[in-house]
């Protein structure tokens, strides 16, 4: 029992891994077999963060279940892993969506066993950029998390899937390269890849670096870490891959890359960006609100326009985090104000816990929509209509789900986006003022798709069809339903956690 | 006295070569299992002296010496330190995996496992020689059979012409070394060959200057160092794969590795002289090297000028000296042995079922061969520098020497013309700068790279290979399993290789002064 406790973090790390190496042994023919052992290594990771929830201490200052190890000493970066209230919350929601997504994926018929073998190994990728206390290692998984997904979309997309899968990746590993040389930099200056040494000297280094002065050196860093996580999120206009990526990845891939994939960037800001460049994020935090604000509005827009139900919820992805980063910003420029400094706080607890709530809901969205393409073989909106008397518990389902989305009172994502808008009002008043006009539009969007779908004249071609959900997608998608009610009547739970971390992070 | 373990390493294959040429042609299966013995001892005895070097000593261990032609100062004498115990270990694996992929060679096959193995001789000499006149004894060795093999046996298009442009190359640039080194020899006033001896010369500034890019260059065109890489992508296209292995994965390596031991090891002040004018080369290298890649339709061309962009790389870790910079370049030169070694055997095994290597006439190989895609797209993502496999765990250090190094003062005694590179290696931002210009290539690599996957390993596969195309052999997943896991092995936990070959850097270091 000690041994698990002491090495809890690198437990939930490498078993997902373990299961890989398993099911890469197991014939390939035992497809029954492959499922049920990747459902059952996702369920590990699981159960140890949910001991890793009740072990936290939210009131103990600084990082906990910190493990160190030598790793790669000539360049002086050791396996270094440790979290405090905001990785904790991630790490949770990556374990609650990887079974479900692995449960989706039980109706994967082609390649079975490089589809779970992968799917293991992202899990491990998101779950060390959520862990990580090593820069080089924060990279590795940043990195390591592209290659399965690229192959997720590659192999087991829909029709365009080679065109989104490249570009997906590219776009990544070019946002990548910046934050790599960056990283490099900050190494090579610090002389460690630390990210305590990291985050205690680098705000404050004062001196020349190459000849040129730190605070110029700093902002270029800074926008080098900006863009690598503005595109994961993806910030407007760096957001051009996420609705080729989402359309044409497969049900469980999308409901990960929206699930998870996203917060990487929204918890690089978090992690990375705030602490090691306050100045520089509090300098350039306008022009960082006003690119949320843009994914807002353009994100709603754009998903109001589409026939395609994926792309709709796609774009959808953007508008929500957009107020992911929004709260950020807030976040950066009023953190060590006298005045705003409560407002800085909320904002960023609404932040991640949008993070949280996004995370459940798009999930559950990607779900819906792969539940109804599986059984009819169209996404186009116009094809549909009239499918609740064919379809009622898939219809419930959906509009408690898209209720969720569209931030209903009472359900989760209402909370979030009341604690960014109401963090920051008293700051960013105008571009508050106008995101909120997003989100009427949230309302317009996901009531078109509901209408679209659901209700309406019966459309004739799918008369006699069996649409229901079935049983194993509603086991799928319930505990996400069950955590979205929950969190919206009573989200003090996850807010007391993230609070006590975000309010030791901003001093 | 201890068993000679380098002495057995380096003659096995000589004596399997010999071995064979006495079987009758038509024994090829005795052929092969000779070869396939020779192959396993030699990569045993490799893997044991790479884990049995004492990294708490580090210098030269297993050493050998005794007098060859004493009246000349040249003696028989073998070592191995950091640097050369990892490079000794990848000429055994590439050895094995080329015999193991080599086992369907039907035409003349007792000659062709002969002339591999000769040359395997001179590679492993090579590397363990602590003589001058034993490393270029091994050198010709390594050089002269890769003619008969890419003539006789290599791809009937253009194996006469590349074969006669890359022996041509490599002996004009190993002359130039040659005399390089006989300069040495003779103003040494030592009357030695040896190198351990020639390291305390004391070589006069002036010769190090006059001699470093002499020295230099001529061994880094085995290196593919830029403008003289052009024999090397002719020289791989036309190579039989298990040759193609060899060359790409280990001859180029015997370019650079001889570049450090001979020109920076031995005329260190010639080599802070002259490093930051040669890092704008090796620029080009990398950079250029990877767009031309992108833009070739052959596979093995591809690899080929993608081994010029990743073995430029090498060359501008050489150009940093620094510590992490070298330990970089000794990682990278492993690294990219396995890995374009795995690349080249995979092309083989596509050609020889699909008849064709040209990436448009190519697609869905991976049902065909899925052993064969999981490697290609392993060894691609190490091409392209992904964390977790070795290639980054390689080019991390490479680029944070970079970031670190400095132009040595000196630099200011170039000639008129060179002024201006002198007068922009002294500022502070050159080197990042040069950092930042030649990760280009990581994104151009990944492009290209996952451009091929697509093109060959997904996508539609055409009629006449559905029907004809078949998987590839126990022994071809072998060879190619062997491969991935040093990959692996070592990205994920680089400090397997990086504190051996930390421990080769440091005399280096300490010759440069900057220890």
């Amino acid at each position: 029992m000690d041994f698990i406790i002491d090495h809890l973090l690198s437990l939930i790390l490498f078993i997902p891994v373990a299961g890989a190496v398993i099911i890469t042994l197991l014939p390939k023919d035992q497809v029954g077999a492959i499922r049920w052992v990747a459902l059952i290594t996702t369920l590990f990771p699981l159960g140890l963060s949910l001991v890793l929830w009740t072990r936290f201490d939210s009131h103990a200052a600084g990082f906990q279940f910190v493990e160190q190890a030598p790793w790669f000493t000539v360049i002086n970066s050791s396996y270094h892993l440790g979290v405090d209230g905001i990785s904790v919350v991630m790490i949770l929601l990556t374990a609650i969506l990887m079974p479900l997504a692995v449960l989706f994926s039980f109706s994967i018929t082609e390649k079975v066993k490089a589809y779970m073998a992968l799917f293991l190994l992202l899990g491990t990728g998101m779950f060390g950029v959520f862990m990580t206390l090593d820069l080089i290692l924060f990279f590795l998984f940043w990195e390591a998390g592209l290659i399965p997904m690229y192959f997720l979309i590659n192999i087991w997309g829909s029709a365009n899937r080679q065109y989104a899968s490249f570009k997906f990746f590219i776009y990544t590993m070019a946002g990548s390269l910046g934050l790599l040389l960056a990283i490099q930099t900050i190494g090579i200056t610090l002389g460690s890849f630390d990210m305590l040494n990291a985050i205690e000297k680098w705000p404050t280094f004062a001196g020349a670096i190459y000849g040129i002065p730190a605070t110029t050196i700093r902002a270029a860093a800074f926008w080098a870490f900006t863009i690598a996580f503005a595109i994961k999120v993806p910030v407007w206009p760096f957001h051009t891959w996420l609705p080729d990526a989402h359309t044409e990845a497969p049900t469980a891939g999308s409901m990960i890359l929206a699930g998870v994939l996203l917060k990487l960037g929204a918890y690089g800001f978090l992690r990375l960006v705030l602490p090691l460049y306050p100045a520089e994020a509090k300098f350039y935090a306008g022009a960082l609100a006003f690119l949320a604000l843009m994914a807002i509005v353009a994100g709603a827009l754009a998903s109001f326009g589409q026939t395609d139900f994926k792309r709709l919820v796609a774009y959808s992805s953007v508008g929500h985090m957009g107020f992911v980063v929004l709260g950020i910003a807030v976040a950066a420029v009023a953190r060590d104000s006298e005045i705003f400094k409560g407002h800085a706080i909320m904002a960023a607890n609404g932040a991640v816990l949008q993070m949280f709530n996004h995370g459940l809901s798009s999930a559950g969205m990607f779900l819906l929509v792969g539940v109804i393409y599986d059984r009819t073989h169209t996404r186009n909106l116009n094809d549909f209509g009239g499918l609740f008397p064919l379809a009622p518990v898939y219809g419930g389902i959906l509009i408690f789900t898209s209720m969720a989305s569209l931030g209903l009172p009472g359900l989760n994502g209402f909370v979030s986006e009341f604690m960014v808008v109401r963090g920051a009002w008293p700051v960013y008043t105008v571009i508050t003022a106008i995101g909120m006009l997003g989100l009427l539009m949230t309302g317009a969007y996901i009531l078109k798709g509901i209408q679209k779908v659901l209700h309406g004249p019966v459309n004739q071609r799918w008369a006699g069809h069996r649409l229901e959900i079935s049983r194993r997608e509603v086991i799928a998608i319930a505990p996400l339903l069950a955590l979205m009610l929950v969190i919206g009547v009573w989200p003090a739970w996850l807010v007391s956690v993230i609070n006590a971390a975000i309010t030791r992070m901003m001093g | 006295m201890n068993f000679p373990f380098l002495s057995v390493i380096t003659f096995t294959p000589a004596v399997a070569s010999l071995l064979i040429l006495m079987m009758p042609g038509e024994r090829k299966t005795e052929v092969r299992a000779t070869a396939l013995a020779a192959g396993i001892f030699a990569t045993l005895l490799a893997v044991y002296v790479y884990l049995a070097y004492d990294q708490s000593l580090g210098g030269y261990q297993f050493v050998e010496k005794f007098a060859w032609v004493p009246q000349f100062g040249i003696s028989y004498h073998v070592g191995v330190d950091g640097m050369s115990a990892p490079l000794v270990l990848l000429t055994a694996v590439v050895m094995l995996t080329g015999v193991l992929i080599s086992w369907g060679i039907d035409d003349r096959p007792r000659e062709f496992f002969a002339f591999l193995f000769i040359l395997a001789t001179g590679v492993f000499g090579v590397f363990v020689a602590l003589d001058l006149f034993g490393l270029f004894f091994f050198y010709e060795i390594a050089v002269f059979p890769m003619y008969l093999l890419i003539a006789i046996w290599g791809w009937q298009v253009t194996r006469e012409y590349a074969a006669m442009k890359l022996t041509l190359y490599l002996f004009i640039g190993s002359v130039f070394s040659l005399v390089g080194a006989l300069a040495m020899y003779y103003v040494s006033g030592l009357g030695t060959f040896d190198m351990l001896a020639l390291e305390k010369a004391n070589f006069s500034v002036e010769f190090q200057r006059f001699w470093f890019p002499i020295v230099f260059f001529g061994f880094a065109v085995l290196g593919g160092i830029f403008p003289f890489h052009s024999w090397s992508p002719d020289g791989h296209v036309a190579a039989p794969t298990a040759v193609s292995m060899f060359h790409a994965g280990v001859l180029m390596k015997l370019g650079a590795f001889a570049s450090l031991r001979v020109g920076i090891m031995l005329l260190p002040e010639g080599a802070r002289f002259h490093m930051p004018w040669i890092v704008l080369l090796t620029v080009v290298n990398v950079v250029y090297g990877s767009f031309i890649a992108m833009v070739q339709k052959d596979m093995k061309y591809m690899i080929g000028f993608s081994s010029v962009s990743h073995m430029g790389l090498v060359a501008m870790a050489f150009t940093t000296l620094n510590r992490v910079g070298y330990v970089g370049a000794g990682m990278q030169m492993f690294s990219h042995g396995v890995m374009t070694a795995l690349f080249f055997a995979c092309v083989g095994m596509i050609y020889d079922r699909a008849h064709t290597r040209l990436m448009p006439e190519l697609g869905g190989m991976s049902k065909k061969m899925p052993f064969v895609a999981v490697a290609f797209i392993i060894g691609g993502f190490t091409s392209m520098g992904m964390p977790g496999l070795s290639g980054f765990a390689a080019e991390l250090p490479i680029f944070l020497g970079v970031w670190n190094a400095r132009a040595a003062d000196v630099v200011r005694e170039y000639p008129a013309w060179l002024q201006w590179v002198a007068a922009m290696a002294q500022t502070p931002w050159y080197f990042p700068t040069i950092a930042v210009v030649s990760a280009i290539a990581i994104v151009v690599t990944a492009a290209y790279v996952l451009r091929a996957v697509q093109r060959v390993f997904f996508g539609e596969i055409s009629h006449d290979h559905d029907h004809h195309v078949g998987d590839v052999t126990v022994l071809d997943k072998v060879a190619l399993a062997i491969l991935c896991a040093f990959m692996i092995g070592i990205g994920v936990y680089p400090a397997v290789m990086a504190t051996l070959v930390d421990t080769g850097v440091t005399p280096i270091l300490k010759l440069l002064g900057v220890a």
